[in-house]
């Protein structure tokens, strides 16, 4: 009978965090069969080798280091500033996943302190956090949250000793080359310029007035679905962009026109060929797309 | 003498169709009347365009193209948003005065007749490439902090009305000095409706 592989170590350590990410992986459905592959030297609330204070009295080695949360230099977890102990368990850990926009780019948290606060490689879109120097080792999952489905998928090419390839903010294009934009529901209203005017209605394009940024936003939101039934455009609310260098822009819910014209253009489409495209689609009225998809009132 | 490739030969037909349509009116202007102008036989001008729809559509797209690669070519230079407006009108109207036909179509045929243009050219297809520029030039100048930010159709019925009706008004004999002399204080007044405050 073949032994069991031995399960990847994996140490998660959070800075300036709300928690999100944790809570994120511990929605994944297959979380049970994700721990028969790993186990957690220390991780904040699920059962693991080492407290913190343990953790910190003598760093040990690990398969995974899986950071949450935005950097600050001077924070500090069991006495211990991130200054010395993120570098120490770094250079101790086969692998670093930056878990969640904050991580990644600094995030929400980065708008209370924008001068200390960074990702552990990025601050926003330059390469100047603490490991910058070791970014070829660090997978960046951004995401407000991450998507559980996405640690997993890393961890699992991890285990398979599979490469990674990312893009030029180290996320893996198996996951962020995709736009939101790509599987939203409402890439038909999209087409043929028809606008959503309220939130949570199943009908309309969100992109023209309620802000919606995904059409320059990489992340496979409509690809892998949260909660696997769902997500945001699905649901009616415009994507915020969480995924990207520039999360948390401001007023996420309005998309910002000059004479009626989106600031942003989607992703790699030059505005004279979009205006030229979206002025011939809105020439024309197409009834069904106007109308209610389930009308409760027919 | 070179001979006329389809292409040049189409042009050719437009640019004497352009003539009678603007000055006759849509209706007016028949398929023998325009292949006698251009001494073509009547089947053979069916060769190049199947009706007289289809002539007419044509016919706006072309101009449409005429006006956007002009103010494409605004748009590209590297001036300010009030030297823009100066320059579209000037344009406009050097057009209006070179090529009287073209405005004339645009005006009387095309915005006359709605219901020529209906099954063919719904909506804004068939100015797009004009609308589109300035569209363009809005976008830019709203951007840039010069144009005050509202509607696009508040700013182009106020930008384009303004110049149809300075051309049409002059069509009809009715303005008393010739109509590059109104270029300036035209220009001025746009600008100062459209600025930012």
């Amino acid at each position: 009978m073949p032994s069991n592989p031995a399960k990847l170590k994996v140490i998660w350590l959070q800075g300036i965090t709300c928690n999100g990410n944790t809570h994120s992986f511990l929605n994944d459905p297959a979380l049970g069969t994700l721990l028969e592959t790993i186990e957690f030297i220390h991780h904040p609330l699920l059962p693991c080798q080492k407290t913190l204070k343990e953790l910190v009295k003598k760093v040990p080695k690990s398969d995974i280091l899986i950071f949450e949360g935005s950097y600050n230099a001077a924070f500090e977890r069991a006495g211990v500033e991130m200054r010395t102990l993120l570098p120490a368990l770094a250079h101790k850990a086969k692998h670093i996943i930056s878990m969640g926009s904050c991580a990644s780019f600094g995030g929400i948290f980065k708008e209370n302190d924008p001068e200390h606060i960074s990702g552990i490689v990025f601050d926003r879109e330059n390469a100047s956090g603490p490991l910058k120097s070791m970014q070829e080792k660090v997978i960046t999952l951004s995401g407000c949250p991450a998507h559980p489905k996405w640690l997993s998928f890393v961890i699992d090419m991890i285990s398979a000793g599979r490469e990674i390839l990312v893009d030029e903010f180290r996320r893996p294009k198996e996951l962020y080359a995709y736009l939101v934009h790509n599987g939203c529901l409402r890439n038909e209203y999209f087409e043929w310029k028809v606008d959503s005017e309220h939130f949570g209605t199943k009908e309309g394009c969100l992109f023209y007035a309620q802000g919606c940024q995904g059409p320059f936003t990489h992340g496979s939101c409509n690809k892998i679905l949260w909660n696997e039934v769902s997500s945001k455009t699905r649901s009616g609310t415009p994507c915020v962009g969480c995924t990207e260098p520039t999360f948390p822009k401001r007023e996420l819910f309005t998309t910002k026109t000059y004479m009626s014209i989106p600031s942003e253009m989607p992703l790699g489409i030059p505005k004279r060929s979009y205006l030229a495209l979206a002025g011939a689609a809105k020439s024309f009225h197409i009834k069904r797309l106007e109308e209610r998809l389930i009308d409760d009132h027919a | 003498m070179a001979r006329l490739s389809k292409e040049e030969r189409k042009v050719s037909i437009m640019t004497k169709a352009l003539e009678l349509f603007s000055k006759e009116g849509f209706y007016q202007t028949t398929m023998p009347a325009i292949a006698e102008k251009i001494g073509m036989s009547v089947g053979n001008l069916y060769n190049y365009f199947t009706s007289k729809e289809m002539l007419a559509k044509d016919l706006i797209l072309y101009i449409a193209n005429i006006l956007g690669e002009e103010i494409r070519r605004i748009n590209e230079s590297p001036i300010s948003t009030q030297e823009k407006i100066e320059a579209i009108v000037h344009m406009y109207f050097r057009i209006a005065k070179e090529r009287p036909e073209t405005i004339e179509y645009f005006l009387r045929v095309y915005l006359s007749n709605r219901e020529v243009f209906q099954n063919c050219c719904e909506g804004m297809i068939c100015v797009s490439a004009f609308v589109t520029e300035l569209m363009i030039f809005f976008e830019e100048g709203v951007r840039a902090g010069d144009l005050k930010d509202q509607d696009f159709f508040s700013a182009f019925g106020l930008f384009m009305g303004y110049l149809g009706g300075m051309v049409f008004l002059n069509g009809e004999k009715i303005l008393p000095k010739s109509l590059e002399s109104y270029e300036h204080t035209i220009s001025d007044n746009i600008y100062n409706a459209l600025k930012s405050r």
